[in-house]
């Protein structure tokens, strides 16, 4: 599962600086992520984790530093959204599934609207995916149909569909009922296994513990200390990240 | 549609007495439409209608010889109502848009042009078009006319344009930015997320608000009279005048208003419908 500290830069963030209004949420965050690599942020609520992957896809701008994405200055202001956001999938804590549509429709819309593909070909890569998932059977429902947790996976294969070069997940299992969380982190297990990059906001220590290739721990808009997740949850040396995980675990 | 040269201000306070006395003669204006307010009114009518004259011909007799000629009074305020609810909806969707639009001058201009219209009393608003409107245009040397059943048109297509542009910013405004957030990181551009994802989850929002400004704007085209556009007050009014007896009044504003009723009530429960299953599924 782990690709180790060698592969090809997918993302690449150096000194990012952040700021709404007077409040400084990023002062200075710096790491690499490589192809195949899982990474999770963890940190406490206000520490700049949301901002920090939302800086990563374009959502929210920067104030400083620098973001690459697959070589691609996120901050140039000629750059191609079009392409920095296919190669970059989001998965929302709030799902945001477009209610008026199935959940096969979810999944197809953006190919064809986006990626320009025909209707036929977005639809079985649609259905595909909605297997992948495990949805089978749902194809037609609606949103409002479906469980949190049978959302956030439609959610998923709506990104994946788009065939990005990473995928974002921003605090994904915090709206889910204890039941269904599980369900999606299988998702997302399944996802690592296959060797998608992966930049995950959580809260779920467990679940970093086991799939994370390498832990940020991040407070007050700076990492505090990062490492493996064996070494990092046994070894974590900073008085901060101690309080945090004493708290946590 | 009208013969005289300045009917302006003569039928307005014809138009107001008249009115003044039904509602002197009901103990008030008439209250928000609701079926109980029918049927009181249906039966006031009712009463009103069998009164006779001196020739022993009831009211009601009296009515149903008029009642052709006000029913196509009456028809031609639902004309004015479509025509204007068309012209206001599809203007006011234009300034919505542009009410939302990522330009700030004409953000700033389409807030200016829905406030204003807003604002203004429909009445006032009626009369600018009645008076600023040339009664012909000459295009190419062909001669359109402009009667005042059109500037009416106008008139009230104003106020319904603003509205409907408020209503369309408002339900714009009313869809969580996850919606927008989720469809930018798929990689829409600002026009297909509008397009494609948020005007599709607006129609559903703003079907109620918009069929209850049909149904206001249904009721304000009797204002139309008061600039004499032979619609069904205008008739009435003339109707009275031509059989010059007071126990007809009652009988005959109570037909307008029946008439006015029966075609609003269905509106307004549907309207209510709506509004309730959306409530539930939205």
């Amino acid at each position: 599962m782990s690709a180790g500290r060698t592969g090809e830069v997918v993302v690449s963030l150096r000194d990012v600086r952040k700021s709404f209004g007077d409040v400084e949420v990023l002062r200075g965050v710096s790491f690499d992520v490589r192809r195949g690599e899982v990474v999770c942020v963890i940190g406490p609520s206000g520490s700049g984790k949301s901002t920090l992957i939302r800086c990563v896809n374009g959502l929210a701008k920067v104030n400083g530093g620098s973001i690459t994405v697959m070589g691609r200055e996120v901050n140039d202001p000629r750059l191609d959204v079009l392409a920095l956001r296919r190669s970059v999938g989001m998965v929302f804590q709030q799902y945001n599934l477009f209610p008026h549509r199935t959940a096969l429709q979810n999944v197809m819309m953006a190919q064809v609207t986006v990626l320009k593909r025909p209707k036929a070909e977005a639809e079985r890569v649609a259905r595909a995916l909605i297997a992948k998932v495990k949805l089978e059977g749902k194809e037609d429902a609606y949103p409002g149909e479906l469980s949190g947790g049978q959302q956030q996976r439609v959610a998923i294969a709506r990104s994946l569909a788009m065939n990005p070069e990473v995928m974002l997940f921003d605090e994904v299992t915090a709206a889910l009922d204890p039941e269904t969380v599980k369900e999606v982190l299988n998702t997302i297990r399944q996802l690592a296994a296959d060797g998608m990059t992966c930049i995950l906001v959580t809260h779920e220590m467990g679940f970093a513990r086991e799939v994370a290739d390498h832990i940020y721990f991040t407070d007050r808009g700076v990492i505090v200390e990062h490492g493996p997740p064996a070494s990092f949850f046994a070894e974590a040396s900073d008085p901060r990240t101690r309080e945090f995980l004493g708290q946590i675990l | 549609m009208n013969g005289r040269a300045m009917p302006v201000l003569p039928p307005a306070a014809e138009a107001l007495a008249a009115r003044a006395a039904v509602e002197r003669a009901q103990g008030g204006a008439a209250p928000r439409l609701r079926l109980r307010h029918g049927l009181v009114l249906g039966l006031l009518w009712a009463g009103a209608a069998m009164a006779q004259d001196a020739a022993g011909e009831t009211a009601f007799a009296a009515l149903m010889r008029w009642a052709p000629l006000l029913l196509e009074g009456f028809g031609f305020n639902i004309l004015i109502s479509f025509l204007a609810m068309a012209f206001g909806t599809g203007a006011g969707a234009f300034l919505g848009l542009g009410q939302i639009a990522p330009s700030r001058g004409l953000r700033a201009f389409s807030v200016g042009v829905t406030q204003f219209f807003r604002n203004a009393p429909w009445l006032v608003l009626l009369f600018f078009c009645m008076f600023l409107l040339p009664f012909e245009f000459v295009v190419l040397g062909a001669t359109i006319p402009f009667p005042d059943w059109v500037k009416a048109v106008i008139g009230l297509a104003l106020p319904v344009m603003a509205n409907v542009s408020e209503i369309l910013r408002g339900a714009v405004a009313s869809i969580p930015s996850g919606q927008w957030e989720a469809a930018e990181s798929l990689g829409y551009t600002r026009r297909q997320t509008l397009w494609r994802i948020i005007l599709p989850q607006c129609v559903r929002r703003m079907l109620p608000p918009w069929m209850n400004l049909y149904a206001i704007l249904t009721m304000a085209t009797v204002l139309a009279s008061i600039v004499g556009v032979a619609e069904m007050m205008t008739l009435t009014g003339r109707a009275l005048a031509a059989e010059n007896r007071a126990d007809l009044l009652l009988s005959f504003y109570g037909f307008v208003l029946i008439c006015f009723f029966v075609y609003c009530y269905p509106i307004a429960l549907l309207t209510r419908r709506l509004e309730a299953r959306f409530a539930v599924a939205g």
